[in-house]
């Protein structure tokens, strides 16, 4: 019986060692370690012997039984994983495939840019005030120091309205008076953004429409340094920590002194290129302090209050950092172009 | 302006480096927009100093076998003297003349080798000087146009100096770099600096920035012969509009070009030269600001003989006669506005006074003797005429920025002189000069605080003092912190002392002014609600797929108007728009009052492109307000979606085209983040698609309309579709969106027990709305009901004509325990129960 049991154990684990899939190697467990297998029908036989040979042998039999068992086990896994194996490496994909195109929504690439203006003068503690496009003439010139037929006004190519006091405004600066109006007297730090309107031929660098973010800072004790500090931060925060600024005077009637700002070119790294027409400068902002008439018209006496104001263009910025060299691009809504930021 | 520093260098030393010029210039409000530089290494066309010289013409001959050509002898400096073979026509002149040598006849001389401009190229080409024989006479040389050396583009005739007074001493063979080598600066004149119009102007910036004297041009002036005074009379009507007119008589002028010098200076500034008495009117307008103008004083004679025979031209500036008309040099008749102010004789009008000379009264090519203008004008009553009469002079556009009425004498005296100096003419005893309106110079208190304050320097009394000084300031101390400052004469910007301020600050260097942070208050914070509520709703859009737009707000009525169908109640209704009076295009004309219109005309040039388009704008439309100056400006959201739901792909077959709900799921969705809580209603609106339109309402108030546009409208606004493809689209009043969203919403819990799923099954009538439905079913199911889903809805078959069914997922659970299978079924029956009861609606077998 010992030797029966000894040769069934080497028979199975060469017919063991012989499968070659885990379908054959179901059919050896049942044959095998089956609840009719033959390790079973063996253990049948246990009545045939004596008494004494009994223990023996159904230790024998459990020793085999378990050893069959672990064969069986190891040898499972390694088909398996074989398998497995042989089944990955037949579905591989070409991973070069392009994905499953998923519908792209997107912010206009200028409220994007004014998102970034917005953020920056907001650490700042500037906060956004808005005011009306279509404007009257005195909030968009009388109030702001622009006296009828003055030069500065042939500047600013108006758009009239059947209503002669009525225009569509220039520039955001009306919202200069508002804002200070609206807050009097507490001290002013906004910025007002906004679509602005100039009489002029579409084409490739001039549009009838635009957006100007106009800044605004009043207060008893605000100066051209503060002036330079805070527009140095912020040309600094949206073109990059190593920017250097260059203020040089200019002139607009609503601040005095006036200065325009530019900003080391981003492109070159100041060396000079087609960018900034190789002086290695970039015009950015224009920016002053308050007039005094200006200041009176908002309500805060120019004896006590200082302040500074400042505005800019984000179309300008726009094209200056991703080089788009035409500003038609920005209200046609081409999906061409609005879906490449 | 075009500056050159050739030029500019009469009234300054300029040492420092050209780059050194502009950033100077330029940071202190001149700012350079372009720098040209002319012969001197670094310029588009270099001059070799030893291949482009001075040439000294001794004599022209006719060419042996041309008639269109001469041969020159010319001295450049060698032992030998050189034959140019020529057919520049200026040199004829001197054909049998002989020997020219004392004549001191100079001119640009270039040798074999030496690269220039080609004169007859209309581009800029360059080319190098080789010999060959013409007609049989070899040349190896050249005698230079300005155009062959890149100094103009006049290419009439050779270089032709005459040396006289004024030349410096020439010496034949000096390199041509050496003497007419220049950079010409192109200044910007923005309105503050309209005192930088003029040669003087920008050399009293530049003295002011470097710390020198101005070398004023002379304004002395040779007078002789008979009392001008007694010859003519002037009389300003009204001093407002003409505070001063002076006048010179110079007689026996001769007509002739002006000397080369003035001609090159001429045009290196950008003028073309004319004859010398208009050349040196020009040229002492740009020398010195002051623009001047000369009548035929013989014509001006003879028109007196008619109104006073034995007495004195009279000259009256005068505002018009009703209906008075005026013919100007260019030829044009000009019908005359009331404001606009005349110089006139007692029998017609002669000039427009500032702007632009009459032709009758002009100088004619046999005039001798002139009458020399130079007069003040007030700028806005300039600025007006000059607008009004589309005249655009340069005399025009200095006086309408302000001419100080000082400058009218020296101006006078200056070209007088040069008159008499350059075109031999003589000069009458006597200036006329009618001068009613003295500007009284107010001085401004100045205080150093102030100064201090304003600019962030810490500057001494003593200091602002030197700095503004230095910019022809009087300024006396009144104490220890306050300044009496006046103004020079040709400062007219300055108003007060914030003007001062930016003077300081100029002087001081805007780039040494130091950069500090804000210490003042900070103002109370208070954020912007809505554009913060705004700027949230495009992220949900952008995170659902949508692209942002902005069009533009100027449209025109007719594009509007194609979103309302023909015939159609809306239609016939006609709108106020806020209306431009002034468009430059037909198609802008007025304020847009919806954002649709633009967001189609988008879909549209889309369309060409587009598989799938999803597009929204948020912003503002102009709706005109009874009683008010301005209009509401709306805010307003606008979505259109049209075309392929999936983008297509190499996989998959495409998902079929975007219905009404897949803009109702982007809607559901935006509505759901914000916590608004809206119904949709089935309704009509002349742009929407009959029985696909929804009214989108919080409680009874509408925010707005869905749907699918009206196919009459995806028409009009040339959108390309697929046959069964809609376009949906949806505005709504944002506002009425953005007030709504609640500012605090309570937090659903999340319960542990196990929640139930039912499936329900409905057939009810056809008509009956979705909405009807699930209220039922949300009212009874109470609140173990946690979710109702609709997830099938099925029409034929084995369901009856006139009905529909709908599935529904119900899931049920309770906060407080498991619930039972029987806690269910009574739910369940509940529910049937009252769908039975309220819409008829029964279970599906
Ligand atoms: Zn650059």
């Amino acid at each position: 019986m010992l030797a029966q049991l000894n040769e069934l154990h080497a028979q199975s684990i060469e017919r063991l060692n012989q499968s070659t899939a885990t379908a054959e190697l179901e059919a050896w467990y049942k044959e095998t370690l089956g609840r009719k297998g033959s390790i079973y029908l063996l253990t049948r036989q246990v009545g045939g012997l004596s008494p004494e040979e009994r223990p023996a042998f159904g230790k024998q039999i459990n020793i085999v039984k378990n050893e069959l068992q672990a064969a069986y086990d190891s040898r499972l896994a390694e088909l398996k994983g074989s398998e497995l194996q042989a089944q990955m490496k037949s579905s591989a994909i070409d991973v070069t495939l392009p994905g499953r195109p998923q519908p792209k929504g997107g912010l206009h690439i200028i409220s994007q840019t004014m998102r970034d203006i917005y953020r920056i003068f907001g650490d700042m503690g500037f906060q956004i005030f808005r005011s009306p496009e279509v404007e009257t003439d005195a909030y968009n010139f009388e109030l702001l120091n622009f006296p009828p037929h003055h030069p500065a006004r042939e500047m600013q190519d108006t758009f009239y309205t059947s209503d002669e006091d009525v225009i569509l405004r220039t520039h955001t600066s009306p919202g200069q008076i508002r804002a200070m109006r609206a807050y009097y007297p507490e001290p002013v730090r906004v910025i007002l953004p906004g679509m602005v309107y100039r009489n002029e031929q579409v084409n490739a660098r001039s549009h009838l429409q635009f957006t100007q973010v106009e800044g605004l800072a009043v207060g008893e004790d605000i100066s051209m340094a503060d002036l330079k500090g805070t527009l140095t931060d912020f040309a600094r925060r949206m073109f990059g920590a190593g920017r250097e600024t260059r203020f040089r005077a200019s002139y607009f009637p609503f601040t005095e002194p006036s200065a325009e700002m530019d900003v080391t070119c981003f492109v070159c790294e100041a060396k000079g290129c087609q960018l900034c027409k190789y002086t290695g400068w970039l015009e950015i902002l224009g920016c002053g302090m308050v007039h005094p008439m200006v200041l009176r018209n908002g309500g805060y006496d120019p004896e006590k209050y200082t302040g500074f104001a400042f505005g800019l263009g984000p179309e300008r910025i726009t094209m200056l950092k991703y080089g788009i060299t035409d500003i038609r691009h920005f209200w046609e809504n081409d999906l061409r172009f609005l879906q490449q930021f | 302006m075009r500056v050159p520093l050739s030029w500019l260098k009469d009234y300054v030393d300029i040492n420092l480096p050209v780059e050194e010029v502009d950033r100077l210039l330029t940071n202190a409000g001149l700012e350079v927009k372009s720098i040209d530089t002319i012969g001197l290494p670094g310029a588009e066309l270099e001059w070799e100093a030893d291949k482009v010289v001075l040439g000294q013409i001794l004599k022209v001959e006719q060419h042996p076998n041309a008639d269109r050509l001469v041969l020159a002898t010319v001295e450049y400096g060698a032992e030998e003297t050189e034959i140019v073979v020529t057919g520049a026509p200026n040199l004829f002149q001197y054909i049998g003349e002989g020997d020219l040598t004392d004549r001191q006849l100079y001119s640009a001389y270039a040798l074999e080798g030496a690269t220039l401009y080609d004169g007859h190229s209309e581009e800029l080409k360059k080319a190098k000087l080789k010999g060959r024989s013409l007609r049989g006479v070899y040349n190896r040389s050249m005698l230079c146009s300005e155009k062959e050396l890149g100094i103009s583009d006049e290419h009439e005739g050779i270089i032709i100096i005459e040396k006289d007074e004024n030349s410096p001493d020439y010496q034949a063979g000096t390199p041509l770099v050496e003497l007419f080598g220049d950079v010409v600066l192109e200044i910007d004149i923005i309105p503050n600096i309209a005192r930088c119009s003029s040669m003087v102007g920008v050399a009293r910036e530049y003295a002011a920035l470097t710390g020198q004297p101005v070398r004023y041009p002379s304004y002395d002036v040779l007078m002789e012969g008979p009392d001008a005074n007694a010859r003519v009379k002037v009389r300003t009507e009204d001093p407002e509009l003409n505070p001063r007119f002076a006048a010179l008589i110079i007689d026996g002028i001769e007509r002739k070009p002006s000397p080369y010098w003035m001609q090159h200076r001429l045009r290196l500034a950008g003028q073309r030269p004319i004859g010398v008495v208009v050349d040196i009117s020009n040229y002492v307008m740009l020398e010195m600001g002051q623009p001047n103008h000369t009548f035929d004083y013989d014509f001006l004679r003879r028109r007196a003989d008619q109104y006073a025979p034995e007495g004195p031209i009279e000259i009256i500036t005068r505002l018009p006669h009703e209906g008075e008309t005026l013919v100007t040099l260019d030829g044009v008749t000009h019908k005359l506005q009331p404001h606009n102010i005349l110089v006139t004789d007692p029998i017609s009008n002669l000039s427009v006074g500032g702007v632009m000379g009459g032709a009758d009264s002009e100088i004619k090519p046999e005039t001798t003797s002139v009458l020399l203008e130079a007069a003040a004008w007030n700028f806005i009553n300039i600025r007006k005429t000059a607008t009004q009469l589309g005249i655009h002079t340069e005399a025009a556009f200095r006086f309408s920025r302000g001419v100080h009425p000082s400058q009218a004498l020296l101006g006078a005296k200056r070209a007088a002189e040069l008159l008499r100096r350059l075109a031999g003419g003589t000069v009458a005893q006597g200036i006329i000069d009618s001068y009613p309106l003295v500007p009284a110079a107010e001085p401004i208190t100045l205080n150093a605080t102030y100064v201090r304050r304003l600019s962030g320097l810490d500057l001494s009394t003593e200091e602002i003092a030197t700095l503004l000084g230095r910019l022809e300031f009087d300024v006396q101390t009144a104490d220890s912190e306050h300044l009496l400052v006046t103004a020079p004469d040709h400062r007219l910007d300055i108003e007060g002392a914030h003007d001062l301020v930016e003077e300081v600050c100029r002087m001081y260097g805007y780039g040494r002014i130091p950069s500090t942070a804000l210490s003042d208050n900070l103002p109370p914070q208070r954020g912007n609600l809505a554009l913060e509520q705004e700027e949230r709703i495009k992220d949900i859009l952008v995170q659902a797929g949508v692209q942002e737009t902005i069009g533009v707000r100027l449209t025109s009525r007719a594009v509007e108007a194609l979103m309302l169908p023909k015939g159609s109640a809306q239609d016939a209704e006609p709108k106020r728009y806020v209306t431009i009076t002034n468009p430059n295009s037909p198609d802008r004309v007025v304020m847009r009052q919806t954002l649709m219109a633009g967001l189609l005309e988008a879909t549209a040039s889309n369309s060409r492109f587009q598989e799938r388009i999803a597009l929204f704008e948020v912003g503002p439309v102009f709706l005109v307000q009874e009683e008010q100056q301005l209009p509401n400006e709306q805010m307003r959201l606008a979505l259109v979606m049209t075309g392929q739901r999936d983008l297509s792909s190499w996989q998959d077959g495409k998902a079929g085209l975007m219905d009404f709900f897949d803009l109702k799921g982007v809607l559901e969705r935006l509505f759901s983040i914000l916590h608004v809580d809206v119904s949709y209603e089935a309704a009509e609106h002349p742009s929407f698609r009959p029985g696909r339109t929804a009214r989108v309402r919080v409680g009874k108030n509408v925010l707005g309309y869905m749907g699918e546009l009206h196919p009459t409208v995806v028409e009009a606004y040339g959108i390309r579709t697929e046959p069964k493809q809609g376009v949906m689209a949806a505005d709504f009043d944002l506002n009425g969106i953005i007030s709504r969203i609640p500012a605090l919403f309570p937090f659903k819990p999340i319960y542990h027990y196990p929640a139930v799923r039912e499936d329900l099954a409905l057939v009810v009538s056809a008509d009956t709305a979705a909405t009807e439905v699930e209220a039922v079913i949300k009212h009874v199911g109470g609140f173990l009901l946690q979710s109702v889903q609709l997830f099938d809805l099925y029409e034929g078959g084995q369901i009856a004509a006139g009905q529909k069914s709908l599935a529904y997922h119900l899931v049920f659970q309770s906060p407080s325990k498991t619930l039972t299978d029987s806690d269910v079924r009574r739910q369940r029956e509940r529910i049937l129960k009252q769908l039975e009861k309220q819409i008829g609606a029964r279970l599906r077998e």
